[in-house]
């Protein structure tokens, strides 16, 4: 069934970005941005493109990819937060690092063939028509984005701590002045969501294409950025940001395919222009955007003894 | 043991100094390390990469050369960053600018006119600030946010130009390849010596760097990207439009991006083609922020950034260093300009732990 | 301090300086200029391989020297400019965009010699060369539609450039002359390199009911899908095996090296001289894969599909051919000329798919 094969590659070709993008958001609702993203994903993609081939392991390669992320985020979080230097320059520096770091580690895996993240069998209902192999014959990472999404949804909105977060991320002055560890949080945050993009980046190189090749992020970094933007700081927004993209991105090359008469050019910039467009429909509403947008968003902390 | 900040009132002029040396020098230890452990001598490696590129003539040309678009971009940025507008698609309003300024040399491709040089300059100008002006328009009246429709409208401008230079505008002599007719000579951007390639892109750069030092140090217009950018609603008060300053600002930024994109096509390529810029508009954002957002800064951090790509081609072809090694050490001076930039305004002291109980009872 | 940071660089500036001229006392400088990263799986990487080659064959005479990741450009002019001041002989610029960058070196430094890859223009020391990977494409045709089940090819396209367009049209006619009614579904991917967009691409061919697939980008991408979906496919730029054991069928390989070696043995003879070269199969500038995963009859085919084409025996493009629109462009027995097929814009009967203009 075509439609069936269809959501099965627009949600491999949507993990990455939804995962990554889950994870800034919890680093830009603390109120810090970093725009280092393609940096920690390339990291997490070829960190877990080498452990799975030292190891054999996959799921080793899994969690080197979420580590080296969560690690390589921690350089970001220690000029930001420690020096408090620029967010901007900062994040861009340590795409520009992660996209160097990860060719000269990943020199000797090029054409080396990957091993695959397969997909987890479930007996009974893996084999429920159409519905199970989209939900129930899946590979760990399609799992745990959906986990990652009920988790930070009730984290930011349910838990005291997530509140706490928030707090900070809207006004890191008077969070500050209620006794708040202001960096040590930020620093958490700063983690998760290079251990996110680490995970996004493992995705590329152990389900998604199991193979290593220099700059296979190929901008995806950048795309979860805007989907932060996209979903104005809302977790299920991102989830249905990541999907519409991935629908206009496979649908385009179904289009094609077809054999439709439509110059490929337009046909790429699809997905990038109905990411505009729905914006501009849900951010008409002022007042919902303020409420969520963390106001001290980038602005840099340094607190009085 | 903790590391504290403390702020030093007014900054150090000391330190503003001091704080680039400083860096240097430790992305020059750093990157002697490792070059050492990459088994390359590091005293040549350094030396080839830092000193080689200004030795020569044609070589101080290709810096400017490289540098003209970063400084002309950052500059332009510079000004929407201080009033608190995140355009980060410069890339896409260079784009568009060069796609504007070459519609006359390739549309009526047999003008010759000593007209049609400054009327390309003007059209690119318009196509890299009415660019801009799509996310400033759903900004200010959409509440949109620009930081996603700025980047989106990169990839569309850069498809666009895809389409232009394999379609419409190809070259019907160049056997379907895709690129556009070369410029007539009156179409091209002179060179500003004899001496080698430097064209007056870069010459663009340096006046509109002195220029906008000059309004945001001495005019109205300054004082109003300032205010607004530190505070909206201060800013509403004095009776400054925040509405307004999202078009300023942005179309503003986009006409530079926009002179940067045709004084690059014509004054160093000469025609259209799909690729017509290794990430200006991006790296143009870290070159804003290494000058510290100041146009006169600007100018010094466009010139050091484009000496690494200058530098890093050096190595590459002396040592046989790789091209990753080069991006490497671009984000390793990065980091250590940024990180040092902080003595400018706060004084570190390492804070050893004793009681914690102390430490909290303070917080 | 500082002056012993003077007298450190001036002590190196000495050491470096002698040293480059010692060098250049004994050995030729060859020099390569790559668009993407020479550890790139594809095209960059064949040239790489190629320059290998060449210092294995001929070490104790040159030494080689290489730009990667060179943006197309005022950067390449840049790049080239540097390669000729700092003593090349030869310098092999390797990709399209690079075209007028090295004819603009070219007349500031006469006593170098250029040869620019796949372009058109020359100069009295710029030479061009090119593959004509349109042999082993005509071949994959052949296979493709001898293997095929449903009679429909998926083609993975990167840009509608007349070396990508002058592949599919190969491909088709290859095809054809098996089965005449032959079909092949092309997606433009928009680049080079990007395996997550190159398997979506290959994803949704393979979900439109093509069993075989083809690629004309970099990636091992399209293979990986392949071989999931159980369906076969021909490997790009290099052999690309490993990716599915049980999947390729052939794969055209790059092997500029034995190009680079004759061209650099006639700098060394003094016998250069400025050419517009376009070698095929039986140079060996080019080489199919072992022919795998199929049956007996269709590898002897696909054998005497390439033994022809060396031979001169069998021209891919021989008339008759028809254009997509239905009009006549090859009569019977009419071979196309090399200048059509190297601005190729337009598809032969029975693509199915509108050429991006």
């Amino acid at each position: 069934m075509i439609l069936e094969a269809i959501i099965l590659t627009v949600i491999t070709a949507a993990t990455p970005l939804v995962v990554a993008a889950l994870g800034e958001l919890v680093t830009e609702r603390s109120g810090v941005l970093n725009l280092g993203v393609e940096g920690m994903m390339i990291m997490g993609a070829v960190g877990a493109f080498a452990v799975a081939q030292m190891t054999g392991n996959p799921y080793l390669g899994l969690l080197a990819g979420i580590a080296v992320g969560a690690l390589f985020s921690l350089l970001f979080g220690f000029l930001t937060l420690t020096l408090v230097t620029n967010q901007v320059a900062t994040g861009l520096a340590l795409t520009i690092l992660g996209l160097g770091a990860s060719g000269m580690i990943g020199e000797t895996w090029v054409g080396v063939p990957g091993i695959k993240l397969q997909a987890i069998y479930i007996p009974g209902l893996s084999d429920i028509p159409v519905i199970g192999p989209i939900l129930f014959h899946q590979d760990i990472v399609f799992y745990l984005s959906i986990a990652l999404l009920i988790g930070v949804n009730w984290f930011l909105f349910r838990s005291r701590t997530g509140l706490m977060l928030r707090a900070i991320g809207d006004n890191h002055g008077s969070a500050h002045a209620l006794g708040i560890d202001v960096l040590r949080v930020r620093y958490l945050s700063v983690m998760f969501g290079g251990a996110c993009a680490g995970l996004a980046g493992a995705q590329l190189s152990l389900v998604y294409t199991p193979q290593w090749v220099e700059d296979m992020s190929a901008g995806r970094g950048w795309i979860a950025l805007a989907l932060v933007v996209f979903s104005s700081w809302r977790p299920w927004r991102v989830l249905a940001g990541g999907y519409l993209f991935g629908a206009v991105t496979i649908g385009q090359l179904h289009t094609q395919a077809l054999g439709v008469n439509v110059p490929s050019q337009f046909l790429s910039a699809l997905p990038y222009a109905a990411t505009v467009v729905v914006l501009v429909l849900i951010s008409r509403n002022r007042r919902t955007t303020l409420i969520n947008t963390p106001a001290s968003l980038g602005k840099p902390f340094v607190p009085d003894r | 043991m903790r590391i504290e900040l403390e702020k030093r009132p007014g900054g150090s002029r000391l330190f503003s100094f001091v704080s680039p040396l400083l860096a240097l020098l430790l992305t020059v230890v750093c990157g002697g390390v490792m070059f050492a452990l990459l088994g390359k001598d590091p005293v040549s490696a350094l030396y080839s990469f830092f000193i080689e590129p200004l030795q020569e003539v044609w070589s101080l040309h290709e810096l400017a050369i490289k540098a003209g678009p970063l400084i002309l971009i950052a500059v332009g940025l510079s000004v929407c960053y201080r009033s608190n507008n995140w355009n980060i698609g410069a890339e896409g309003q260079f784009t568009m600018g060069a796609i504007a300024g070459s519609f006359l040399p390739i549309v009526f491709y047999e003008w010759h006119s000593p007209l049609i040089l400054p009327l390309m300059l003007v059209m690119g100008m318009l196509g890299g600030a009415l660019y801009a002006g799509i996310p400033a328009l759903l900004k200010a009246h959409f509440n949109t946010n620009e930081i996603l429709t700025s980047l989106m409208l990169v990839y569309i401008a850069q498809l666009f130009l895809d389409w232009l230079s394999r379609g419409m505008w190809r070259d019907p002599q160049g056997y379907n390849f895709p690129q556009s007719r070369n410029f007539v000579p009156e179409a091209i951007l002179p060179e500003v010596l004899s001496s080698g390639r430097a064209h007056w892109g870069f010459v663009f750069a340096i006046v509109a760097a002195v220029l906008v030092w000059f309004m945001m140090r001495f005019t109205l217009k300054g004082f109003q990207i300032t205010v607004l950018g530190q505070s909206e609603r201060a800013g509403r008060f004095a009776g400054f439009s925040s509405r307004g300053m999202i078009w300023f600002s942005m179309l503003f930024s986009g006409a530079l991006a926009g002179l940067a994109g045709i004084s690059e096509v014509s004054g160093s390529i000469n025609h259209l083609q799909p690729s017509i810029s290794p990430g200006y508009g991006f790296t143009a954002i870290i070159v804003a922020f290494l000058g510290r957002l100041n146009p006169l800064g600007i100018i010094a951090s466009g010139l050091v950034l484009a000496l690494t790509y200058l530098g890093g081609e050096a190595v590459q072809l002396s040592l046989e260093v790789s091209d990753k090694v080069t991006r490497v050490f671009q984000g390793l001076l990065l980091f250590f300009v940024l990180s040092c930039d902080t003595l400018i305004h706060y004084r570190i002291r390492l804070v050893f732990d004793r009681l914690k109980g102390a430490s909290d009872g303070a917080a | 301090m500082r002056k012993i940071a003077l007298a450190l660089a001036a002590t190196a500036a000495t050491l470096i300086g002698t040293a480059a001229i010692a060098q250049a006392a004994d050995k030729a400088k060859i020099c390569f200029i790559y668009v993407g990263s020479k550890t790139d799986g594809g095209y960059s990487e064949g040239h790489d391989r190629g320059r290998q080659e060449l210092e294995k064959a001929l070490g104790d005479k040159i030494e080689t020297a290489y730009l990667e990741k060179v943006p197309e450009g005022p950067d390449a002019e840049r790049a080239i400019e540097r390669m000729a001041r700092s003593g090349c002989s030869l310098v092999f610029t390797t990709s399209f965009g690079f075209m007028d960058a090295t004819i603009k070196v070219a007349q500031k430094f006469p006593k170098v010699k250029f040869e620019h890859a796949t372009g058109f223009k020359s100069a009295e020391n710029v030479g061009t060369y090119n593959a004509r990977f349109y042999e082993g494409r005509y071949i994959q045709g052949v296979i493709a539609a001898k293997m095929s089940k449903t009679g429909v090819a998926g083609y993975i396209a990167s840009f509608p450039i007349p070396e990508v367009v002058m592949g599919i049209n190969a491909f088709v006619l290859g095809a054809q002359s098996v089965n005449p009614d032959f079909k092949i579904k092309v997606v433009w991917a928009n680049t080079w390199a990007d395996p997550g967009k190159e398997a979506d691409a290959a994803k949704a061919l393979a979900d439109q009911g093509v069993d075989i697939l083809t690629q004309h980008t970099d990636t091992t991408a399209p293979m990986q899908v392949a071989a999931e979906r159980g369906i076969h496919a021909f490997g790009q730029a290099s052999d690309m095996i490993a990716a599915g054991p049980k999947t390729q069928l052939t794969a055209i390989v790059d092997t500029w090296g034995a190009y680079y070696i004759k061209r650099t043995q006639a700098l060394l003879d003094g016998t250069w001289k400025s050419e517009q070269i376009w070698d095929g199969l039986k140079d060996g500038i080019l080489t199919m894969a072992p022919y795998t995963n199929m049956p007996d009859d269709v590898k002897k085919l696909a054998e005497e599909t390439e033994a022809k084409i060396k031979s001169g025996e069998l021209h891919p493009f021989t008339g008759p051919v028809k254009k997509q629109d239905g009009s006549e462009w090859l009569k019977a027995g009419e071979k196309s000329d090399d200048g059509t097929l190297l601005g190729m814009n337009f598809y032969v009967a029975g693509v199915d798919d509108k050429l991006p203009q």
